[in-house]
């Protein structure tokens, strides 16, 4: 029987089997100051040294705030996590792109921009959102702390095969319609725990019709269902990118083409589980409840049968509709829709157009780089003209750790990944949607379908 | 780690589904730079109102509820790896978590750190609420060596699947890092015969 492209690159990093688990090597690590301090911490009490330094990489997104990143972070809690890092790092030997960098950035977003991300690989990172670098064919998952600092010192960690599932797309997307709809589509098709225990591939021509950008934000969200990961078959545009990026051996570039297109699930193997979706019945998504399971398209309303507790959390009731609810704050950015074509898409949209006078709108961009394009682009010309401030990098308000917080009971329309209860400061009423239909809600004060305003 | 034999302990029921690692410890104290410390925080917006002061119907205010076990509904620790959610429920006291259903690395990470994620079929998780509701005092009995979780007083005994490699650290209070530090000659074999970019 075949085999699926997750069986494959598994088998390939197999270096033990035990009774019930096996012991797999990781190429590549991220590390962030929220998740690596008490792992650092354990080697220091185990006195080891990082197994492999060449295979960790290290960079400060979290915490970070979104203004004046030259200035020392105002917040003292967040400030000594930060310096931690930067302690940690230096003692270890651990390469870091530091506030301040020139590299530096959300963590999914600087890996596959800095060329660190490639087919084939394991990759893991203190963070359930890693299943981001899944769009190059990576087998890419978050962990916790306990499992960074087996990481560190070993590179390896003990793990049960996940089962397979695959989602295929097929037919064409409607214009206005964008590879974030795809996936808030699926996870509510599935729901919130519908793939936990799963791998899962993403096939179809919904799917390879994305840019790596896309896929990234389809890959991204695969943990809001629960999988361990989420992964599409490296192509001509996955190559085309991770291309752009070499910084190996030239003479060595042909040997790895040939190995990445042998990157594919065999036509006989089996799923654990399929599914089959029309990418004509997707419209642009919004979640009304507390978790992303809980969507529904922009034309529908909210079903009879949703809780009671999440919808009086967001202020919300059954069979409601949410075009035409106003809001007051828009956020764009996270390792969710936080790269340069988001911008881009933003930008074309909102240019000659103002936002609505009750509504607060950031923009932050996922790395340093991304901020740079976008200035070089002269995006933050548009942005600002349009009322849009676009700030400097880190995670923000997409989970509230550090000053950028959605005031209680406010409505505000995300492009990040997670809408529970207090995601983005407590009390904070969160609508996950994509890029254009943020943008949307920002210009008109309240929820519109983006379909009407292209 | 501690190593886990047999927990006796009244329950704490938390029949809501899907909760998820922002409830059990919200980012904002996720700031620390050690593990410990972090049940004083746990299910904090739940707990406690704005002003601080506790939130008189929440289960983890009710002197009626106490015990080493948390009965929890279904898709329990969805949502971020953080680790700091073992953590804060462990710090809290709790040494069981039982549901119908976990998310995948919080029961990872629980098992990390000897918090046993006991997972039970819907129907046996029913009896167990309904126990605690006509008596929150009643006992439970959860053994990883026989894999039981009895309902002390009466025959009804469930038991639960844990993957052989998991039961054994458990019981013996070993970490995955003990192991894979056993492996580095066989790891540095792997590394040299790799075909990787």
């Amino acid at each position: 029987m075949g085999k699926t492209l997750v069986d494959k690159i598994w088998e390939a990093h197999k270096v033990h089997e035990v009774e019930g688990a096996e012991v797999i090597y990781i190429d590549q690590q991220f590390l962030h100051e929220v998740t690596s301090p008490q792992a650092f911490d354990g080697l220091r009490k185990r006195d080891r040294k990082v197994f492999r330094l060449n295979k960790n990489l290290a960079t400060a997104d979290h915490n970070v705030p979104t203004w004046d990143q030259h200035l020392p972070i105002k917040e003292p809690l967040s400030r000594k996590q930060v310096k931690k890092l930067t302690d940690n790092c230096e003692e270890f030997g651990v390469q870091l792109f530091g506030l301040g960098h020139q590299y530096q950035g959300i963590v999914h977003v600087i890996g596959p921009e800095l060329g660190y991300t490639k087919p084939g690989m394991t990759i893991v990172c203190g963070d359930s959102h890693t299943s981001t670098h899944g769009a190059f064919g990576a087998i890419a998952f978050g962990i916790g702390t306990s499992q960074v600092e087996q990481v560190l010192a070993s590179q390896c960690l003990v793990l049960k095969k996940p089962k397979n599932m695959r989602i295929t797309i097929d037919g064409q997307l409607q214009k206005g319609v964008l590879s974030k709809d795809i996936i808030l589509y699926i996870i509510s098709k599935l729901d919130t725990g519908g793939a936990t225990g799963h791998f899962v591939e993403y096939a179809g021509n919904a799917i390879t019709d994305l840019s790596m950008e896309a896929r990234m934000t389809v890959c991204n969200m695969s943990i809001e269902m629960g999988a361990r990961g989420g992964l599409i078959a490296p192509d001509e545009t996955t190559i085309d990118y991770v291309k752009s990026k070499w910084s190996g051996e030239q003479s060595e570039l042909a040997a790895a083409e040939n190995f990445w297109s042998t990157l594919h699930t065999d036509e006989d193997a089996k799923f654990d589980v399929e599914y089959h979706f029309d990418a004509g019945d997707i419209e642009p998504m919004l979640t009304y409840g507390t978790n992303p399971g809980m969507g529904m398209k922009v034309t529908d309303h909210i079903p009879a049968s949703a809780d009671a507790k999440p919808l009086a959390y967001m202020g919300l009731n059954n069979g409601d509709s949410l075009m035409g609810k106003e809001i007051q704050h828009v956020f764009i950015g996270s390792c969710t829709n936080g790269r340069i074509e988001d911008l881009r898409l933003i930008a074309d949209f909102v240019k000659g157009k103002s936002k609505s006078d009750n509504v607060e709108v950031m923009i932050i961009p996922g790395s340093k780089q991304v901020e740079k394009q976008a200035k070089e682009e002269g995006l933050d010309k548009i942005f600002a003209a349009a009322g849009f401030q676009l700030r400097e990098p880190g995670c923000s308000a997409c989970l509230g750790m550090n000053e950028d917080k959605i005031p209680a009971g406010e409505y505000c329309v995300s492009t990040s990944n997670r809408n529970f209860e207090g995601r983005q400061g407590p009390g904070a009423r969160t609508i996950l949607a994509s890029p254009l239909m943020a943008a949307a809600a920002a210009i008109k004060g309240k929820i519109v379908d983006v379909r009407s305003e292209l | 780690m501690e190593k886990f034999e047999k927990v006796i302990s009244t329950g704490i029921p938390l029949p809501i589904e899907h909760i998820d690692t922002d409830q059990i410890i919200p980012a904002r104290f996720l700031k620390a730079t050690t593990r410990e410390g972090f049940g004083d925080n746990l299910f904090r917006d739940w707990r406690y109102d704005k002003a601080d002061q506790p939130i008189q119907d929440f289960i983890l205010n009710n002197p009626r509820y106490s015990g080493s076990i948390l009965v929890a509904g279904e898709n329990f620790g969805c949502g971020s790896s953080r680790e700091h959610a073992a953590w804060a429920i462990y710090d809290f006291g709790i040494r069981v978590v039982v549901s119908s259903f976990f998310a995948d690395i919080f029961k990872g990470n629980s098992l990390n750190n000897g918090l046993l994620p006991v997972q039970l079929k819907p129907e046996e998780m029913d009896i167990i609420f309904k126990a605690i509701e006509a008596n929150p005092d009643v006992q439970f009995e959860v053994e990883l060596p026989t894999q039981s979780f009895r309902i002390v007083g009466t025959d009804q005994v469930f038991n639960y699947e844990i993957d052989t490699y998991k039961k054994m650290c458990m019981q013996n209070g070993y970490d995955d890092l003990d192991f894979l530090l056993s492996l580095e000659s066989e790891i540095e074999q792997f590394e040299k015969q790799q075909v990787i970019f």
